[in-house]
């Protein structure tokens, strides 16, 4: 049983290497540098959580298959395999003690993108049948129910229900040639339907063409969160499809870290082919709009505010301006957390952490790193633009008890909507 | 001359002053990097050195070092000193010839057996003993006959020391140093090509007040060869400041740079000339402008070109370069391809993950 | 074998050798690397891998102020002993004459005693960063043979090299000729170790550059 999964992981990690992992593997020097910059190792201490660690299955099978002395060294029998039992130990590694924010991507000197190679041994580990459990578990509700939180179209229903009372208008489903059509986080649906409530009065007020479709709306993929790519294709599949069938000209990723990784960068290299249609984020969208003087805003925030860059969307995603522009426009007392922007802190629950139950104490003990920038900087409240990172945060700041809202850049720019 | 006098007493028969005497003495125990305080000491242990019987035996040389100890203007305390000694047989400097002249030799021995002091220079060829022969008698055969009564040998020249220029590549006589065929005697090298005058009368005036000296690894009186040109050198300081002469006539070489990129062996060579200097302490090679050539090491003929930095590559290494690149790339790119193949089946034989597949290890 | 033999026989057919396994395993390894391929992305651009590539290929010789917090030891001990290492073997006269005779390319050097005392800082440098690899848990945990290996060739050329230039009390042939064979097994190490990072990182850091060059990351 076992060792047909270690065949099946073993073969994925053979797939995966390519050039970029090659140089990567053939450039470390082990300078341990990594290790600072991710905050699994700052906060526990632990020298198992050190970035370039956790991709050694993969250098293993790099080795092995692809560089002179391994192939000739394997020929002879002189050089030991992956074991499966080598993959299970590390399956704490890379999905408990690393939410993919590619801190250490950034900080390599010798230009490593580690995160990129995680990611890969993701792959391996989750063919080989090593992924955690609550990954699994909510990849398969992904598949099959098409929510890794089970959640099922009358559900997003209902809420689209409630938003049209609260706000008067109404929230236009399988609206064919629309120009937007916008995708939600199950969490957004389930936690934070004020989410919804925001877009659809900002869309009303900016005269965006949008719609949802009741086909696709989920934009989670826990098939990138997992690491496998035949999953994560099969959800990107269904997005692109119902985009296509409603010939919309742009998708929307809503306020969700992966799901832009997942929709935006991945996505076409996952189905094989580019999209008909393009991929902004919301962040982009309202910048866009505020700085066309489609979407004009008013009043100005009172409290002290900072905002937190979700990894996919910041650093690996390229969106660090817009939220600032928008931010800026309606707060004069806004700061930087240390290392905001390009070098934020991940909040410690990214990359499939926060599904992972395994991980629930790590990924408190990781949530310290935010909080003591937040000691250091002293704010009112914090906006970010992943609920995600927001639900952490928030169950974060309970269990030390500190009180602070968690707020939603879209949600606080539709407060300060003009007239 | 007989050899119960001191050494002494010959010199003042001579006509030496004291006056000289002590000014040589004086100038051995500098060079001998001795304290000024033992001058004492060694003018008296010279003054009362018996005068050794030396037989002096010439093989494949050009009669260099002997020109060297000789060919001065003027008569010099060391050659005077070299009076000193009784000099039983020198096929060059002696009067006699023929049969004569070997059985001065064979006296010399017999008289002083176990007692002589051998002096040598010239390699001696073992491939053939036809080579080199005196009074028919290959130079091999005559130095194991005359080194067996020997209190000492002494190797004059880097033929005897080392082999020298007979032995350089591609060695046609088979020359080798006295060192390979003597191995039960001290034997003391006093190697150059040729040795400082001074160097070789200095280490017999040391052996005759000290007995035999202290020797390196290379068979030389530390005394002499214990630092290298490179270290007392006068354009030391260029060297130390990166100040080199490119070429002999730049302003570098004008400017009295050092010459290290001329191929200067100063920093590999051991001997005094830098601090005794030839011609009667005039100059030596460096201040004449040209690199030292490290006459004074084993294989000096042999170490490529002259006047080629002593870092550099003797080979063509640009060229192997070359195609050792060329090499790399082709072999590159058979490795590349096998691995690009062996990547390309496990796509090809990729069978989709699918959820079952993942949960599997999940269960456990 | 005799000093002056010893010398002849390093800086001769043993320089060649090295000298082919250098360039020759330098090449290759960069073919085995680019052979294994890249997939180009499919998602519509935001920016030019170019632009992303080159910009990290400089920058990220500049670490920014919270690394250099947190591994402010890592980075000045690192760049200390990387400068040294280039000043030691691209500004020494003697030096420079190899790269002449092999290239024909010549620039000035420094004052030898500058490279001396450079020499000795490169070397203190070297020292803590094997004595925090052996004493800090992390890099510990990571550092294997090769590492300590690699730390050991890239020192031995410096160690000798200090005895080749003062000769203390052993032969100036002797000492070069270790000197020279020092360098070579540092040569014909280093295409096949980590040591290949001082090519493979140009490559590494414009393959991560390129994907945020790509993304629009600034």
């Amino acid at each position: 049983m076992s060792s047909e999964g270690l065949q099946r992981g073993y073969a994925i990690l053979k797939e995966q290497i390519d050039a970029p992992t090659a140089s990567y593997l053939s450039s470390c020097v082990n300078c341990g540098m990594c290790a600072e910059a991710c905050l699994f190792f700052t906060e526990t201490g632990d020298p198992r959580y050190t970035p370039i660690h956790k991709v050694e299955p993969l250098k293993k099978v790099w080795r092995h298959e692809y560089t002179f002395w391994g192939r000739l060294s394997k020929a002879l029998g002189l050089s030991k395999p992956v074991t499966d039992e080598e993959l299970a130990a590390w399956s704490p590694l890379v999905y408990d003690g690393c939410s993919m924010c590619g801190r250490c991507s950034v900080v390599c000197p010798v230009g490593n993108d580690i995160t990129y190679m995680i990611r890969k041994v993701r792959e391996g580990l989750a063919a080989a049948g090593h992924a955690p459990e609550g990954l699994v578990a909510a990849t398969r509700r992904a598949i099959t129910v098409g929510s890794p939180m089970g959640v099922k179209l009358p559900a997003l229903q209902a809420q689209i229900r409630h938003v049209e009372q609260d706000t008067g208008l109404s929230v236009p489903v399988d609206v064919e040639n629309a120009d937007y059509m916008l995708l939600l986080s199950s969490m957004e649906i389930m936690n934070f339907p004020e989410f919804i409530a925001a877009v659809t009065r900002i869309f009303d007020r900016t005269e965006v063409s949008w719609t949802i479709s009741s086909e696709a709306f989920e934009a989670t993929n826990s098939g990138i969160q997992i690491g496998v790519s035949d999953l994560a294709a099969e959800l990107v599949q269904r997005v692109v499809t119902a985009a296509e069938k409603l010939n919309v000209k742009y998708v929307i990723s809503p306020e969700c870290g992966h799901a832009y990784m997942a929709i935006r960068w991945e996505g076409p290299n996952l189905i094989g082919r580019p999209y008909g249609f393009r991929v902004v984020h919301i962040l982009e969208l309202l910048d866009e709009l505020r700085e066309q003087g489609r979407l004009k805003l008013q009043g100005k925030e009172t409290d002290r505010l900072t905002y937190h860059d979700p990894c996919q969307i910041g650093r690996r995603g390229g969106i660090l301006e817009q939220p600032r522009n928008l931010l800026r426009a309606i707060s004069d007392d806004l700061v930087e957390l240390p290392g905001g922007g390009m070098m934020n802190w991940c909040c410690g629950a990214g990359g499939g952490v926060s599904s992972n139950e395994r991980a629930d104490e790590i990924r408190l003990r990781a949530f310290n790193r935010k909080k003591s920038q937040l000691d250091q900087i002293q704010v009112d409240g914090l906006v970010s633009a992943c609920s995600n990172c927001r639900i952490h945060i928030e169950e974060g700041l309970e269990h030390n008890h500190i009180d602070l809202p968690v707020l939603s850049l879209t949600e606080l720019i539709e407060k300060h909507l003009a007239d | 001359m007989k050899p119960g006098l001191t050494v002494g007493e010959t010199l003042r028969a001579h006509g030496v002053t004291r006056r000289g005497f002590l000014k040589y003495c004086a100038a051995i125990t500098s060079l001998m990097a001795l304290p000024p305080s033992s001058l004492k000491a060694v003018a008296a242990a010279l003054e009362a050195a018996r005068r050794p019987s030396v037989i002096w035996l010439s093989f494949q040389e050009c009669t260099g070092c002997t020109e060297s100890l000789t060919r001065s203007a003027d008569a010099t305390i060391e050659e005077l000193i070299f009076n000193a000694i009784s000099l039983d047989y020198h096929h060059t400097l002696q009067a006699a010839s023929g049969a004569a002249a070997e059985a001065a030799r064979e006296q010399a021995m017999h008289e002083n057996y176990g007692n002589y002091l051998l002096i040598v220079d010239g390699s001696i060829p073992i491939a053939d003993a036809g080579y080199s022969t005196i009074a028919g008698i290959s130079n091999r055969d005559m130095l194991l006959e005359t080194a067996a009564g020997a209190a000492a040998i002494v190797s004059v020249g880097t033929c005897a020391a080392f082999g020298g220029i007979p032995a350089a590549r591609p060695n046609p006589t088979g020359a080798v140093p006295v060192s390979e065929l003597i191995t039960d005697k001290p034997i003391i090298n006093v190697p150059g090509c040729p040795p400082i005058p001074v160097v070789i009368t200095g280490v017999l005036v040391q052996y005759l007040t000290f007995g035999l000296p202290d020797l390196d690894a290379q068979g030389r009186p530390l005394a002499f060869y214990g630092q290298s040109i490179h270290d007392r050198c006068y354009r030391r300081p260029f060297y130390d400041k990166g100040l080199f002469a490119d070429s002999f006539d730049d302003e570098g070489a004008k400017k009295g740079w050092c010459l290290y990129k001329l191929g200067c062996r100063g920093p590999t060579t051991y001997n005094a000339c830098a601090t005794a200097k030839w011609n009667n302490g005039t100059s030596f090679p460096i201040e004449s402008g040209h690199p030292c050539l490290g006459c004074s090491e084993p294989d000096f003929w042999d170490t490529g070109s002259f006047y080629h930095a002593l870092s550099t590559p003797t080979e063509a290494i640009g060229e192997a370069a070359v195609y050792a690149a060329g090499g790399g790339l082709l072999i590159g790119a058979a490795v590349g391809a096998v691995h690009q193949r062996h990547k390309r089946k496990a796509i090809e034989s990729h069978r989709k993950v699918s959820l079952d597949d993942i949960d599997e290890g999940a269960a456990k | 074998m005799s000093d002056t033999e010893f010398l002849l026989l390093v800086r001769g057919p043993l320089f060649t050798l090295a000298t082919v396994i250098l360039v020759g395993g330098v090449l290759i390894r960069i073919a085995e690397i680019l052979f294994m391929g890249r997939k180009k992305s499919l998602a519509e651009a935001r920016g030019s891998e170019a632009s992303g590539g080159f910009r990290v290929m400089l920058s990220r010789s500049v670490p920014d102020a919270d690394t250099f917090h947190r591994s402010g030891f890592t980075i000045i001990s690192g760049y200390v002993f990387h400068i040294g290492l280039f000043v030691v073997i691209f500004l020494f006269v003697p030096h420079i004459l190899v790269f002449e005779r092999a290239i024909g390319l010549s620039w000035p050097g420094l004052p030898s005693n500058i490279i001396d005392a450079t020499t000795v800082i490169t070397l203190i440098a070297m020292l803590t960063l094997l004595i925090h690899r052996i004493v800090d848990p992390v890099r510990r945990m990571l550092s294997g043979f090769q590492d300590y290996w690699v730390w050991l060739v890239t020192a031995l050329p410096l160690i000798t090299g200090y005895f080749a230039f003062h000769r203390v009390g052993v032969s100036g042939a002797w000492m070069l000729a270790v000197h020279i064979l020092s360098v070579e097994l540092l040569m014909i190490t280093f295409p096949f170790t980590s040591l290949s990072h001082a090519f493979t990182l140009w490559m590494s850091r414009w393959y991560n550059g390129a994907v945020s060059g790509y993304r629009g990351i600034r």
